[in-house]
């Protein structure tokens, strides 16, 4: 039976029974649900929204692989926006900590103090303060990117909401922390923001006086105005750091802060702004007086010129709008939740390997009900992505195995791994021609049907982490002449590691590892993502010209025909 | 090692996210108001009267000799009205409420008027207690505003009542 492709119309349903293992635990873990193979889960209704987000993530998308041609997926920075964020706010948490040691917080002082730093101490406290500014301006420009990558990728709802949830009050943490930045300078920058601000808050009915009335005149403003100021722009961010700490709670192998080369080329970047056009204050705060025409930061103090134009009415709608449906965005229709991953106590050895794979920390080892002194793997379905990397880390995946059913430790009920092996099995016997090729590729990378032939074999999968790396040596010793294996690419994976678990595995730096007797020229590894059709046509022409030179090479690996070996 | 066009690539790139922020955090400028105005901020705080009421001997004698407190006042505070003119016309008429659940706090306003810089005549009238006709405070007075000058109407008993600043 041929694995049936996506592209080729409704997908065709069959029953698989997995129930029959043997383990008490077998009929409850393995649901009875139908495989679906090679094809789409039904998607939600098409609405306003799936077509604003399909359309934004078009252009994200192509952006985002325009920039992998200079930068590559590791170091692209779009890809590892969050990391990126996480290391800008450590420039600003360190320049910040130098900033509050000369800070002098009296009200004359403190514009004066700040001033100091960008004129006497130019070569320090200057450059310092200017890359705290620019970087809490960068901050919030990729803060706000990653929002928007991260909607218009879907990444809201199911195993994904709870970092959503929490991530939405970091918006609100990091803007407070930012604005009150600008207030401490005490300048007119600041008397605008300050008076601007409470002038927008005292729209709501939460204080009994007006909180502008704090700045009617010079009089109004006090020392303690400054040291409240400082104490609310160190714990912001602070509770900000504690957010951050809950949003990435729920992941595991979280990429705390991006590749070297990034961090290095963000660093002199920002550091090259701060020399060419250091962060200056404007002539201090007069209440009595309104500034002219100010240099303005139009990444944190947008919110100004706004409430100017409109009202402070139409600004807290917008604002507590945007809050609402970022929040309610999850209760929007969404395509269905992946099955997830089962556990076969039977099978799972406790060897802490999924464990250790799993990109949500959605597997936890609990002492085995069975065995004891073993370990069980037990999955939280509300963690779990679906995406079968666990399957592929598991010792019991590989397809050598002798028993005819296949039941591996943990298991994908949409892909299981016998179904994959009896795939690959009938595929290879079917291929004739001079280079048998099998091509196993991420079902959400390249579409790869359009290279299925006679002489090659497409393996469609939820994702390539969750192909054992074993899987190779058996196509090879099965009659295949080379293997295919396309990974989404590097850093584009849609359940953070498959590519990367993927080529550890394959290049021997990851349990479980690709033999080193299987010869590298047989296998060709590609990274090419939805639309890059012609590099993943490439690489097969690559690998054919290859397997053609070398086809009289003795590197082919002896046969291994399971149901007649004596071995298991 | 990336390629040279690689690397030639990053420097445009990172050099790009450099300028961006550093033009946007700086530029265009923006200006709040207009170069010839100025701005009024009328903005009082201020507890309404109380309307008291002078206990007969009779209620007096009635009440246990440590709360005979000769007047009985409410813990409501009157509302207030406030009127303002700029230049004869009037650009305020209203009522402020006192706050709390028991109306027991004070009645808050918070007002902008951009005018143009210059001579302008302004007259406030507020009245406390509304059980009192007319307007128990006034202020009227001739100003000359500097442009972007902040001139402040408040009202302080202990100054006098409303002032302007």
């Amino acid at each position: 039976m041929a694995w049936p492709s996506a592209a080729h119309g409704q997908p065709p349903v069959m029953p698989v029974d997995l129930t029959r293992v043997n383990s008490p635990y077998a009929g409850n873990q393995y649901n009875q649900r139908l495989i679906v193979t090679g094809g789409t889960r039904p998607g939600p209704p098409v609405s306003f929204h799936s077509i604003l987000r399909k359309g934004a993530r078009s252009v994200f998308l192509r952006i985002e692989e325009a920039l992998d041609g200079p930068f590559g997926g590791g170091d692209n920075p779009l890809r590892h926006l969050g990391a990126l964020g996480l290391y800008l706010l450590w420039i600003i948490v360190g320049s910040g900590l130098y900033l509050y040691t000369v800070l002098d917080t009296g009200i004359d002082a403190v514009y004066q103090s700040i001033g100091d730093l960008s004129g006497e101490q130019w070569y320090l406290g200057g450059i310092l303060r200017s890359l705290h500014r620019y970087a809490s301006d960068a901050f919030m420009l990729v803060m706000t990117l990653h929002l928007i990558r991260e909607w218009c990728y879907g990444r809201y709802h199911g195993f994904r909401l709870y970092s959503w949830m929490t991530g939405v009050p970091l918006l609100w943490l990091a803007y407070i922390s930012g604005i009150g930045g600008y207030w401490i300078v005490w300048d007119q920058l600041a008397q605008v923001s300050a008076t601007a601000t409470a002038e927008l808050l005292d729209w709501l009915p939460i204080f009994s006086e007006p909180s502008a009335r704090n700045f009617l005149t010079p009089d109004s403003i006090s020392d303690r105005f400054f040291t409240m100021l400082v104490f609310i722009h160190i714990g912001v961010p602070l509770l900000l750091i504690l957010g951050l700490w809950a949003h990435v709670h729920r992941i595991s192998h979280v990429d705390y802060l991006p590749g070297k080369r990034v961090m290095l080329a963000t660093l002199l970047a920002l550091l090259i702004l701060s020399l060419l056009q250091p962060a200056l204050s404007n002539p201090p705060a007069n209440l009595a007086m309104l500034p002219g025409a100010l240099d303005f930061d139009w990444f944190i103090l947008f919110i100004h010129p706004l409430t100017d134009l409109t009202s402070p009415a139409i600004v807290w709608l917008l604002l507590l709008a945007l809050t609402a449906l970022l929040f309610a965005l999850p209760l929007l229709p969404h395509p269905a939740a992946e099955p997830v991953a089962v556990v076969d106590p039977a099978n799972c050895t406790g060897c802490d390997r999924c464990l250790a794979d799993c990109p949500y920390a959605a597997i936890a080892m609990q002492p085995h009900p069975l065995r004891p002194g073993f370990k069980l793997a037990v999955v939280d379905g509300d963690l779990c992505a679906g995406c079968g990397i666990c399957a592929g880390s598991c010792p019991s995946s590989t397809p050598f195995r002798r028993r005819d059913k296949l039941v591996t430790g943990i298991d994908m009920p949409q892909q299981p791994i016998h179904a994959l092996r009896e795939e690959l099995e009938q595929a290879v016997a079917r291929l004739s021609g001079p280079q048998r090729v099998v091509v196993f590729a991420c079902a959400r990378g390249a579409d790869a049907s359009g290279l299925a032939a006679a002489d090659t074999a497409v393996m469609p999968l939820l994702c390539t982490g969750m192909l054992p790396p074993s899987f190779v040596e058996y196509a090879l010793r099965g009659g295949a002449d080379g293997v295919l294996l396309n990974t989404c690419r590097p850093g584009g994976c849609d359940f953070r590691l498959g590519d990367r678990w993927t080529r550890e595995r394959l290049a021997g730096e990851r349990e479980p590892h690709l033999r080193q007797t299987v010869p590298a020229a047989r296998l060709q590894l590609c990274a090419a993502a939805a639309g890059d059709e012609p590099m993943l046509s490439a690489a097969l022409n690559d690998l054919r010209a290859r397997l053609a030179n070398e086809a009289l090479a003795s590197d082919r690996l002896p046969p291994y025909l399971r149901r007649v070996s004596n071995h298991a | 090692m990336p390629k040279p066009t690689a690397i030639i690539g990053q420097v445009i790139l990172y050099g790009a996210f450099a300028a961006f922020i550093g033009y946007f955090a700086t530029s265009p400028k923006y200006r709040q108001i207009a170069d010839d105005v100025a701005l009024i901020k009328l903005s009082i705080s201020h507890l309404g009267e109380r309307e008291c009421r002078k206990r007969t001997p009779e209620e007096l004698a009635k009440m246990p000799p440590n709360m005979r407190a000769p007047m009985d006042c409410p813990r409501e505070r009157s509302d207030i009205r406030l009127e303002m003119d700029l230049d004869g016309q009037p650009v305020l008429r209203t009522v402020m409420h006192p706050t709390g659940l028991y109306k027991d706090g004070v009645s808050t306003i918070y007002r902008r008027f951009e005018v143009k810089a210059g001579s302008h005549q302004i007259a406030v009238r507020m009245n406390d207690n509304l059980i009192k006709p007319g307007f128990n405070f006034v202020k009227e007075e001739e100003i000359n505003l500097r442009p972007g000058q902040v001139m402040v109407i408040d009202f302080n008993p202990d100054k006098g009542g409303l002032f302007f600043q």
